[in-house]
This record gives C-alpha cells, sequence and structure tokens, in this order.
C-alpha cells in the first residue's frame, strides 16, 4: 500500500500547462521533497495533493483511495504554509483547535489533543496569545502545531520556511528533522531551497516546466543527476557542464572539450550503454567540489588551467578556471594560494563526473 | 584656508536657519487662512442659529448673539405646534434613520459578501461580474431615475421609506463590492485554503476568519454609505414625497416653503440638525479608524 500515489495527473490553467503527466509514490514514513525553481508547479501539485485545486486528468490516491473528487477536509490531510495562514482574529488555542472543532471531536478529546501537542513543540505558554503578538518562529510553530493536533496521515508544507531569516530558517529546518524522525508521519514538503530539500527529504523530486525531472534520494540527484537540468540545479555553486565530443576506440573510451588537444579517458565512466559512443557531442560535467588543487586519488586526471577570478567565502574560495574558453569553477579551502593568470595544475575526480547527451540534455 | 572654510560653512547654516524659519511661518499662515475660509460658513450658521430674528436684522452675520437662545432649534425640530403648514424635522429625521440604518447594513453586508466571493471564490469569468460592478459606480443617478422609479411601481413600494433603502441598497453595492474587494484581495488566500483543510465551509471562513479582521474596511464602508444615503436628495426627492419623505427632503420644503418672512434662526438650526448625524458617525467610527489590524496574522 502507498500513503500517497498521483497516477498520470495532468492541470492546465486555461491554455497554460502548469502539470504534465506526473507521476509519484510515496512510502508510508517517507519525507518527499518537491523542489523546483519558481513556477514549475510544484505549490500546485502540492494544493492538488490537498484538494484545494481541482484536476485536469489523472488521478490522487491516499492509502489506495481515490481521493480526487474529495473535500480536503476529508483527505486526512494537514498543511503549513509560507505565511502560516494563522486565523488573526483567534488566539493560538482558538487556531489550534479550530479543525477539531469543526470535525465535531468531543471536548475532552480536544483539550487532551490540544496539551499534548502544545507541550511537545513548547508553545504550551502561548495559547491566549493572538498570532500579531508572536514571533515569525512561534507562529511557524503554531502552524506546525495545527497540523499536528489532527494527527493527519499526511503532512503537506508548502514553503514553511522561507519568510524566516536566514538563522531561525536552518533551526526550524532541523526542528521539522527532528519532528518527521519522532513521528514518522508520511511528509510531501514543497521548497526552492536544495540545502532544505537535501537535509531534509527522504526523496526529492526535482520539477521544471510542470514535469517531474528525478525522482530520487537526495545522494542519487546529487551524484547521478539524470539530465542537464538537475546537474545545474543542485549544488553551489553548480556542476561544470564542459562541452566536447566523445572519442572511442577498441578499449578506450576518452572525452575531448571542444578546442582542446587532450583526451580525458573515461574508462571507469558506468555508462547507460556504450553503443554509438563515437563523435558523440555531450557535456563533461564534474562538480567545482570534486576538482583538486592536490592529487589525492590515484585516478585523479591532472589538467593545466589558467586561473581568471578568485571568489573569498571564508571558509573557502570559488576559483574560476578558463578551459579552452569554456568557464570551470572550483571550490577549494581558502588556504590555498593560487595565482590568478597562471595555469595552475588540478586535479579532476574521475570517479565523480556525469556525461550527458548534448542532444536532449540527459545522462548517458 | 582653513578658517575661511570654516566661516562659510557657518554663513550657509546660519542662511539655511533662516530659509526654513521663514518657509516654517509662511506654510503656518497658509494653514490658519484655510483652516478660517473652511470654519467660517459653519461659524456663520451656528451663530445664526442662536439668534433671534429681531438680532438678525440689527446685527450682522459675524455678530455675537446676544445669550444662548435655542429657541429656533426646537421650532427647527418640533415644529410651533399648530396644525396645518407646520413643517418640522422630527418626522422626517426618524424617516432617513429608519432609512440609512437598513440600506447601510444590507449594502454593508452584501458588499462584502461579493468581495469575499470575487478574491476568495475565484470562478470562470468573476473579473467581468466585477467590472459590470465597476461600471455601476460611474452611471450617473439621473439615468436610473426612470427604470428605478417603475421598478418600485411595480414592486409596490414607491414613496415609502423601504423603496428608497432598495434604492440605495442597490445603488451602493457596487462602491460597497469594490471597497471589499480591494481589501480582501490583500488577505493572503492561504487562510482560506487553511480554513478548508480545517474543515469550515463557505459561511464559516466568511463569518469567522475574514469578517472578524475586517473592521477597518467596514468602518469605511458604513462612513461613505452613511454619508452618501443621509445626504443623498434626488432619490429621496423622487421617490418619496409627504410623510415618507427623508429629512433632506424636508429640509429644502422647510426652506423653501416658508410663507411670510424668511426665518434664518430656524433655517441654520434645521441644517445643522440634518447634517449633525453623519458628523456623529465620523467622530464614533473615526477612533476604529486604525490601521493594521490584521497586521502579524498575515505576515512576519
Amino acid at each position: 500500500m502507498k500513503t500517497l500515489k498521483i497516477d498520470e495527473l495532468s492541470k492546465n490553467f486555461g491554455t497554460t500547462e502548469v502539470l504534465r503527466k506526473i507521476n509519484l509514490e510515496i512510502d508510508e514514513g517517507n519525507f518527499l521533497v518537491l523542489l523546483g525553481p519558481s513556477g514549475c508547479g510544484k505549490s500546485t501539485l502540492l494544493n492538488i495533493i490537498a484538494g484545494l485545486e481541482t484536476i485536469n486528468e489523472g488521478n490522487v490516491y491516499i492509502d489506495d483511495y481515490n481521493v480526487s473528487k474529495v473535500e480536503p477536509k476529508d483527505r486526512n490531510i494537514a498543511m503549513v504554509f509560507q505565511s502560516y495562514a494563522l486565523y488573526p482574529s483567534m488566539n493560538v488555542r482558538e487556531n489550534m483547535i479550530f479543525g477539531l472543532k469543526q470535525a465535531k471531536v468531543s471536548k475532552e478529546k480536544i483539550e487532551e489533543q490540544l496539551q499534548k501537542v502544545s507541550k511537545f513543540l513548547q508553545v504550551d505558554a502561548l495559547l491566549e496569545r493572538k498570532p500579531s503578538q508572536l514571533s515569525g518562529g512561534q507562529r511557524q510553530r503554531v502552524a506546525i502545531g495545527r497540523a499536528l493536533v489532527r494527527e493527519p496521515r499526511i503532512f503537506l508544507f508548502d514553503e514553511p520556511l522561507s519568510n524566516l531569516d536566514a538563522k531561525l530558517r536552518v533551526e526550524m529546518r532541523r526542528e521539522i528533522k527532528k519532528l518527521h524522525q519522532q513521528l514518522k508521519t508520511t511528509v510531501v514538503y514543497v521548497t526552492h531551497d536544495q540545502t532544505e530539500a537535501m537535509s531534509l527529504g527522504t526523496n526529492i523530486a526535482i520539477m521544471n516546466h510542470g514535469v517531474i525531472q528525478q525522482n530520487d534520494t537526495p545522494e542519487n540527484i546529487y551524484n547521478k543527476p539524470s539530465n542537464t537540468f538537475v546537474a545545474d540545479f543542485i549544488g553551489s555553486p553548480s556542476m561544470n557542464l564542459i562541452k566536447g565530443n566523445l572519442k572511442q576506440s577498441s578499449n578506450q573510451i576518452s572525452f575531448v572539450a571542444n578546442g582542446s588537444n587532450f583526451e580525458i579517458p573515461i574508462n571507469g565512466y558506468d555508462f547507460k550503454e556504450k553503443s554509438n559512443l563515437e563523435n558523440k557531442e555531450v557535456y563533461f560535467g564534474i562538480r567545482p567540489e570534486h576538482i583538486f588543487s592536490k592529487k589525492s586519488n590515484e585516478g585523479d586526471f591532472e589538467i593545466n588551467l589558467r586561473a581568471d577570478l578568485s571568489e573569498y567565502i571564508g571558509h573557502e574560495q570559488i576559483m574560476t578556471f578558463d578551459y579552452e574558453n569554456q568557464e570551470v569553477l572550483a571550490k577549494f579551502p581558502s588556504t590555498i594560494k593560487i595565482e590568478l593568470s597562471k595555469n595552475t595544475k588540478l586535479y579532476f575526480d574521475l570517479t565523480q563526473i556525469s556525461l550527458f547527451d548534448a542532444k536532449n540534455e540527459e545522462r548517458i | 584656508m582653513q578658517d575661511k572654510v570654516h566661516t562659510s560653512y557657518k554663513q550657509l547654516e546660519q542662511r539655511s536657519k533662516y530659509t526654513n524659519m521663514f518657509l516654517r511661518w509662511f506654510l503656518y499662515l497658509v494653514l490658519i487662512l484655510f483652516a478660517l475660509y473652511f470654519i467660517f460658513p459653519l461659524y456663520v450658521m451656528i451663530v445664526t442659529s442662536l439668534k433671534t430674528m429681531e438680532e438678525i436684522r440689527q446685527g450682522t452675520l459675524l455678530t455675537w448673539p446676544s445669550g444662548l437662545n435655542f429657541d429656533s432649534w426646537a421650532v427647527a425640530w418640533g415644529g410651533r405646534g399648530y396644525g396645518a403648514g407646520d413643517t418640522f424635522l422630527k418626522p422626517y429625521f426618524w424617516n432617513s434613520i429608519k432609512m440609512v440604518v437598513p440600506a447601510v447594513f444590507f449594502s454593508t453586508f452584501i458588499g462584502a459578501m461579493t468581495g469575499y466571493v470575487l478574491t476568495k471564490w475565484r470562478f470562470k469569468g468573476d473579473q467581468w461580474v466585477f467590472l459590470f460592478l465597476l461600471f455601476g459606480c460611474f452611471i450617473p443617478f439621473q439615468a436610473i431615475l426612470l427604470p428605478m422609479a417603475r421598478t418600485l411601481g411595480v414592486l409596490g413600494i414607491s414613496n415609502s421609506v423601504i423603496g428608497l433603502v432598495l434604492v440605495h441598497t442597490v445603488y451602493g453595492i457596487p462602491f460597497t463590492t469594490l471597497f471589499f474587494r480591494n481589501y480582501y484581495i490583500s488577505v493572503p488566500t492561504e487562510l482560506v485554503k487553511a480554513a478548508r483543510i480545517d474543515g469550515a465551509g463557505f459561511f464559516k471562513i466568511f463569518f469567522k476568519i475574514l469578517l472578524p479582521i475586517s473592521a477597518p474596511i467596514i468602518v469605511v464602508t458604513v462612513i461613505w454609505q452613511f454619508t452618501q444615503i443621509w445626504n443623498d436628495f434626488l432619490f429621496g426627492s423622487t421617490f418619496s414625497f409627504g410623510e415618507a419623505a427623508p429629512i433632506q427632503v424636508a429640509l429644502n420644503n422647510m426652506v423653501l416653503s416658508s410663507t411670510s418672512v424668511k426665518e434664518y434662526n430656524v433655517d441654520m438650526a434645521s441644517a445643522i440638525i440634518a447634517g449633525v448625524p453623519t458628523l456623529i458617525v465620523y467622530v464614533l467610527a473615526g477612533k476604529y479608524f486604525i490601521r493594521g489590524l490584521t497586521s502579524g496574522a498575515v505576515k512576519g
């Protein structure tokens, strides 16, 4: 049984296609993050799961039950919003129990739930306050509390940390992670922040233009991006995509960057399909953190590139190198001194590379 | 060299000080003149209403009254006590109250409801509905007199307070809708979404979530509607006469139908009485004219 299943779901607003044939499945207790740039349809998808938005095609199942036409309140879900959406005229207590009162839960049960949740979230001292008298973090806690008291099957989070300042965001992120570890409720979480997605999710679905680009574990998303969009979206700075061609001879496969005259051997690369590689136009993807200034592994490939730019950011520095008129970014500890405008020896960790077909931008 | 720079800065400082002082006093002067200009008619009205006819004839407009003489106020409000031809404001004042209270209530309530639907329960073509409603704000009053008279006739409520309530309610809806729509559009729709997930329906969300945070816009709407309806003369004089007339129509009749001498003191007292309720509404409601009642509820 899947806690949540989305089947061939499409949605348009007028003539604009917002979601196209989405398929998703979540197992009990998993934490799925919907990640993507703004306008990719992630929030619409969450609203559809919640039942706040209608569907044009396809179905949504919760516990194998088709809820496509079921009212939000009957879906056994709870949602936390970016703007907290606390009812301004009600105090914290009334906010938290509003849903239970609508559901005609007995007074004793409501009180019991309220006590349990408010203690758990440490808002029990704030029960009589109005939302306007709370700090951002407290409001967020109450909003989560309002979702918790209903004991839903699925938690839906719509960019819940976007309104908080940087420091508080990191704190609340950890709290949400702890919360999930303790409660083990299934979560669907929408964000545009990759750090949030990576640190919270057991699964990440990366979306763009209404299509899921890759739905995988955070490790696979980072190590084996399925296309250049994912490769570019995840990581900061994002993955270097060097344009070039493949060379294949009897037992040897190598990559030659455009305008370059030397070959980078990539025999160790795990190709999906090993045929028709000769002269194939590809992007050679390597993350800035997989380029080193000292040889660290036996297989590291040595290359001489000119350093053009240095960005110091405290614990590390981001260097820009020139590779036959293509920019290559690398991340080094800030203690290393590299002279600009001079050729520098660099080492590519070839076990960490990704290759993409230059035509359809898919991983090969 | 150093010294020279120093002095010239000092001079500049002095100069800007004098310029600022001059501009400030000039500003006060202008403000005082305008204040006098606006308060002058009120002064004349109050002073005249407290004089006897004898005093009015002998003195000038600005002369101070000999004492606090409220006789003309009593006449304006309750009449002289003889039968036919004695027009006074009391019954018409109550007509106006009976008209203005329900008309303000219904137009405000319906406007709130429409504004709520147009922003939080969007439907296909809702922007057209809003556009047509907006037309209502720009149609001149005179253009609807005939069709409205016919409608009231068909409904059998012409020349009645109920008829006027209907006219003012209908004519108020475009304005009240505009007010509430513009207010509710700034309330995050996430509130409505949260309430729907919590199981609240259309009316519950309206009464429990939105209406309690609508105080500022309700006040604005009530002030606007009250002023419009209370001060209306056109609808009142067209759709009612005699017993059913609202106060503005009665005031007009009173002032124009004086048979012998013009009783300026009574006229002035009547005009003030007819104008006082709108003032009261401003003073009372203005207190609640506080912005930011929703602050914090919505965003950090």
